[in-house]
């Protein structure tokens, strides 16, 4: 189980990365004969010309968006050319759709590794700067205690209680709603950071204020070191298994928030591949049960948490889903 | 410890309201950008006086302030009518919606929860297997999801509390009506809640099948339907009863994205639609709601735990 979680990351992490060798269009060309196409049905045998290939798609009727494949004219797919791993040239009878194409005509597969890239990014940066916040505070308030002890713990009480989603939505409504892409980027990641790291901050205080009073770090004093090399060097580090616990709750949740907070059009432009933009257009019912694979991004997210969700069960403690 | 929480609750709904008017006040932009490009200069005017917009921001909080001391939570410029009738009528829709979701997800994750945490059968493995794949929908696309599965299949409406000819309805009709729209924001928001309800449940269902007080009870030839029934299972209820208060915060910002999708004129559509627009006063009012909201699910968690664990009853709480 934990070792199916972890390989299916892995995949997910190194699709990201390939994503400009695995996509077979660029993620923002528009096909305009290609509106809602559905997927290229990739044959293997119908005796074609070299195996596999498909057959070019023809709009046969643009009011009730119908497609035919054109059999007369079989393609073959392109291996290793463009530098792509698999292509079908637009002359030549393409686009290869795998997922189909989306109200603009663009390819839904690529623009779904392309979004892994922005989405996981978005929520890995956020979760490192969450960590990283949470510790330094909480294992300055536990090494320190007292008043800025007693302010932090109140301050996390405070912000456990609040729904994550509104205060994200409000922080991120109270600035202006068309930015550019890089700062989005930055924008989210403050805002998902500055949710997160309260509740960070309040496990590690209590590690280290309970590990501050053991013999080895006693000994560490008594042998003149400053408090900054105890923190640096014994008492965060036995934070570790408690921080990696944490990144496997809020990794999966900063995927959510940045789907929920771009589906509702305050998060990333439309320009911008992530889950959260794609989904937009599966938010026209009527349009959506002619063109289901509209859902694709969802069941990327969806493979996502249910691979941190392996994970976490492996690891014997239990799934929960409280702080979406 | 009553008088404690109920200081905490008005605080909780004070700061709120309070960081969400500033909030939407010191944002760039005001309402008066609804108004278009060809407002002439003494319409807009117009609007930010009686918005209080002309006075410096805490000048507005102290104005905002005395009047909702006497339950007086403003104008929405949006609906051109008081906040308080609006925010009161959403926060009710969304209360319909989140009991009816804290309700599904109760039923069935507890039961299913207490037959996974005790036995070792198949059913018991399929049970996790489904709860963990719930696990990982969370709400906007078990939404999706459902919207999708409702409109190809027709079995359910696909959005809306009523129908768009519900107007004219008598109230029995029309409750059927809204009783025909809730099944699916409603099973949209609680599948993740049941899911979480149904891990908690099993793992300390199955820490309390291995305690000394069952094992005892097996000993004195208790039946094991009854040493789970009787014996195990409120024991183990009280780690369910410690989330219950994070479940309804949970679901209040689950209902945002489920109200989105499934077009339920709840707290959450509300207050999205305040936020663009710059609605200001719409704004705070809804956040006053939604921290009324929390502070009444923490007073309910709270009572749950009591109820569950003498401990904390008698004031040893842990």
């Amino acid at each position: 189980m934990k070792r199916a979680g972890q390989w299916m990351l892995v995949v997910v992490a190194l699709v990201a990365l390939a994503a400009p060798w695995l996509a077979p269009n660029p993620p923002d060309r528009r096909f305009p004969g290609s509106l809602y196409a559905p997927p290229s049905t990739v044959r293997l045998f119908d005796g074609g010309p070299r195996a596999p290939f498909i057959y070019p798609q023809r709009l046969v009727s643009p009011l009730e968006r119908r497609f035919e494949e054109d059999t007369s004219r079989p393609v073959s797919l392109r291996w290793f050319t463009d530098s792509r791993l698999v292509t079908v040239p637009e002359a030549g009878g393409g686009p290869l759709l795998l997922l189909g194409a989306d109200s603009l005509g663009r390819d839904t597969f690529s623009r779904l590794v392309y979004s892994a890239r922005t989405s996981l990014a978005l929520a890995l940066v956020s979760t490192l700067a969450a960590l990283f916040v949470g510790a330094l505070v909480g294992g300055a308030a536990g090494y320190a205690g007292g008043g800025i002890d007693h302010v932090l713990s109140r301050f996390t009480d405070f912000v456990l209680v609040l729904p994550a989603i509104y205060v994200a939505l409000a922080l991120r409504a109270a600035m202006p709603l068309v930015l550019p892409a890089a700062t989005v980027f930055l924008v989210l990641t403050a805002i998902f950071a500055l949710l997160g790291w309260p509740v960070v901050a309040r496990g590690v205080r209590a590690i280290v204020a309970s590990e501050r009073e053991r013999e080895y770090v006693v000994a560490g004093r008594a042998l003149g070191a400053t408090p900054w090399r105890l923190l640096g060097r014994h008492l965060l580090p036995a934070t570790a298994g408690y921080l990696a616990a944490q990144a496997t709750l809020l990794l999966p949740a900063f995927i959510m928030a940045e789907a929920t907070l771009s589906y509702v059009g305050l998060g990333f432009p439309d320009t911008v591949p992530t889950w959260g933009t794609m989904l937009q257009d599966a938010a026209n019912v009527s349009l959506l049960v002619d063109a289901p694979w509209m859902l694709a991004p969802a069941a990327a997210i969806f493979i996502v948490v249910l691979a941190v969700n392996l994970v976490v069960q492996g690891t014997g403690r239990t799934p929960v889903q409280l702080e979406p | 410890m009553l008088a404690q929480r109920l200081i905490f609750a008005l605080l909780l709904v004070f700061v709120v309201s309070s960081a969400a008017l500033l909030l939407a006040r010191l944002a760039p932009g005001d309402v008066t950008a609804q108004l278009g490009p060809f407002a002439s200069a003494s319409e807009i005017s117009g609007i930010r006086a009686r918005f209080d917009l002309d006075r410096s921001p805490a000048g507005q909080w102290l104005v905002w302030l005395t009047r909702v001391v006497r339950f007086d939570f403003g104008d929405s410029f949006l609906y051109n009518r008081p906040v308080r009738g609006l925010v009161v009528r959403a926060a009710a829709n969304t209360a319909v919606l989140a009991v009816a979701a804290l309700a599904l997800a109760t039923l069935l994750g507890i039961p299913l929860g207490v037959v996974s945490g005790s036995r070792h059968s198949a059913g018991a493995a399929l049970i996790r297997a489904v709860s963990l794949v719930c696990l990982s929908v969370p709400p906007l696309l078990t939404s999706l999801l459902l919207v999708f599965i409702a409109a190809s299949t027709r079995w359910f409406p696909t959005g809306g509390m009523t129908s768009v000819d519900a107007i004219g309805l008598r109230s029995f009709a029309w409750l059927a009506d809204v009783a025909a729209h809730l099944p699916l924001p409603a099973l949209a928001l609680a599948l993740p809640v049941a899911a979480t309800f149904e891990r908690l449940q099993a793992q300390s269902m199955t820490e309390a099948l291995h305690q000394p007080f069952t094992v005892a009870a097996m000993a004195r030839g208790l039946s094991p339907r009854d040493v789970i029934v009787r014996h195990a299972w409120p024991v183990s209820l009280r780690p369910i009863c410690g989330v219950y208060g994070l479940a309804i915060g949970a679901l209040l910002s689950g209902s945002f994205v489920v109200e989105f999708v499934t077009a339920w004129p709840g707290l959450g559509r509300l207050m999205y639609e305040a936020l663009r627009a710059r609605d200001i006063y719409l704004v705070a009012g809804c956040a006053a709601m939604g921290g009324l909201f929390l502070a009444v699910g923490s007073v309910i968690g709270d009572l749950l735990l009591a109820a569950a664990d003498p401990r904390v009853r008698e004031g040893q709480a842990t």
